[in-house]
């Protein structure tokens, strides 16, 4: 479903991406693992059409994005959960969600799929009427996936949902990622926490400062020395 | 009694004026973090079109004035989209020279233009501003009740605009998180252009009603009037919608409140103004309704 070839991204003088390729197929979820300013994030950003690649090549269904604008590329099927959640503390949760269903005009699917964020995360139903800036980091991180989920998108970015959560969080959310995939959901997940981010995935990768170092069915990162003493500290 | 009441209405008239175009300084400043100082010309210029509409194309008062609104919203946007858009990746110095750069234009063309040029010019007001009215004790000129009622119209309808509309949602969004906005599937570029249009459409309208109250045109109207709404935006809190209406109404109030009460001060009236700008800028940055502004990344 998304193809990225050969992708190199700079910043200033910085080579943040050298080449990096992978490849989601439709309904799998696929992992992106690796340390902190690995290039993870800005993978993602380059897809979303945030920041500009040098080179390289990103196809949906075989269509071209590179080059496209940001509310194209949710158009042609992507929505993504930023890093930091960044939702919009001033809007309510439920003004929120409905801006995540911005793009679209289908007012049976956009309540349908209200419907389905809500079973998915009960707490975020309780507190449709209140602003986004009162939630805590987990709900804020709920709200933060479920307005990408009102898209409706063919493919789900996921940057580092774990991230800052409790364990019992982490656990919760993880128990919604597990939900998506038994409905057949394609997912790219951006992870640190190895060990959570492959038990859900089919297929991860490993980033090391911009270039893959690894890649395979999860159960073979999990078994591999790179991936057990550098990301699962065995 | 009778005077208290007059110039109370007074007050509200000024105060919606202020309100009106107070509102264009908060939303851009909001989205862009721009002090657009072409804003007041850009009412000065709504004047202008009513004049040229009304008096040299002879077109009924309330076609020409209707028309110039469209206009002058019109002009908003195109001064966003050739002149700030271009710079929004750039440093904030940069965007604000330009809007300094744009006044001075909207201002000079207006002194060039065979149809308008340097010298005064009378606007023209319709019957139905200078008629009078007597309720009780009290007479009162037809724009302190015409101004009041159709300023309230359209800042309810902004209100129903910005919190129960889509592209209202949109405008909200953006201004705090432009980027995020943009993952959203928003266009951001036509969620600033509608920004500038409603802005810039609600200028035209103070812009025109500050023509029936004080009817005469040239090309420096719209600078005074644009400080003072510009202090009412950052007395309400800059970037709150709600504020900038609350800030216009408080500031016309005490303006007028001041040259009926103590008129040995009212030559003062704008060294007041902006004692109270500097006021609130030094012990109250964010205004009665703002908020503790984050820096944007």
């Amino acid at each position: 479903m998304l193809e990225v070839q050969d992708l190199h991204v700079y910043y200033g003088g910085i080579h943040a991406l050298q080449g990096l390729s992978l490849s989601v197929p439709e309904g799998e979820v696929v992992t992106l693992l690796g340390a902190n300013g690995a290039g993870k994030t800005t993978t993602l950003r380059a897809i979303m059409g945030l920041v500009r690649p040098k080179e390289g090549k990103i196809t949906l269904d075989g269509r071209y994005l590179l080059g496209k604008r940001p509310y194209e590329i949710v158009r042609l099927g992507l929505s993504m959960a930023p890093e930091g959640r960044r939702i919009f503390p001033d809007l309510t949760v439920l003004e929120n969600l409905l801006l995540g269903a911005y793009a679209r005009t289908d007012t049976a699917g956009i309540s349908r799929d209200l419907e389905f964020v809500f079973s998915l995360f009960p707490r975020l139903k309780e507190r449709q009427g209140q602003r986004g800036g009162t939630l805590s980091g987990g709900e804020q991180q709920m709200l933060s996936v479920a307005r990408a989920l009102m898209a409706g998108p063919k493919l789900l970015l996921l940057d580092e949902p774990s991230l800052g959560l409790a364990p019992v969080l982490i656990t919760e959310m993880y128990r919604a990622f597990a939900r998506l995939k038994s409905e057949g959901r394609t997912i790219l997940l951006v992870e640190q926490n190895a060990r959570a981010a492959l038990s859900l995935a089919d297929y991860g990768y490993v980033l090391e400062t911009g270039r893959l170092v690894a890649q395979g069915p999860s159960e073979e990162l999990q078994a591999s020395d790179l991936v057990r003493k550098a990301y699962l500290g065995i | 009694m009778a005077t208290y009441l007059q110039q109370l209405l007074n007050g509200v008239t000024l105060g919606s004026l202020y309100a009106l175009i107070a509102i264009g300084y908060t939303m851009v400043y909001g989205i862009l973090r721009l002090i657009n100082f072409a804003h007041g010309d850009v009412v000065m210029w709504a004047g202008y079109w009513v004049f040229f509409l009304v008096v040299l194309f002879r077109l009924p008062w309330w076609l020409g004035a209707l028309c110039a609104v469209v206009l002058t919203a019109l002009m908003g946007v195109t001064i966003e989209r050739v002149a700030y858009r271009p710079l929004r990746e750039a440093p904030r110095i940069s965007l604000l020279i330009t809007a300094i750069g744009v006044s001075f234009l909207l201002e000079n063309l207006i002194i060039v233009l065979p149809w308008a040029g340097g010298r005064q010019k009378s606007y023209p007001t319709p019957g139905l501003m200078t008629q009078i009215y007597t309720v009780g004790s009290v007479r009162v000129q037809g724009v302190t009740i015409w101004v009041p009622l159709i300023a309230a119209a359209c800042l309810l309808g902004l209100i129903f605009l910005v919190y129960r509309t889509k592209v209202g949602r949109a405008m909200r969004a953006i201004a705090t998180d432009i980027e995020t906005t943009a993952l959203m599937g928003a266009d951001i570029n036509r969620v600033i252009s509608y920004t500038f249009l409603v802005g810039s459409a609600l200028a035209a309208v103070g812009g025109i009603l500050w023509g029936c109250r004080y009817p005469r045109l040239q090309w420096d109207l719209g600078i005074m009037p644009g400080w003072r709404a510009f202090t009412a935006a950052v007395i309400g809190g800059i970037g709150n919608i709600v504020g900038a209406m609350l800030g216009g109404f408080l500031l016309g109030l005490a303006e007028i409140l001041i040259v009926a009460f103590l008129p040995g001060l009212s030559g003062f009236r704008d060294a007041f103004i902006f004692a109270i700008l500097i006021f609130f800028l030094l012990f109250r940055p964010t205004g009665i309704l703002g908020k503790p502004m984050k820096e944007k990344v």
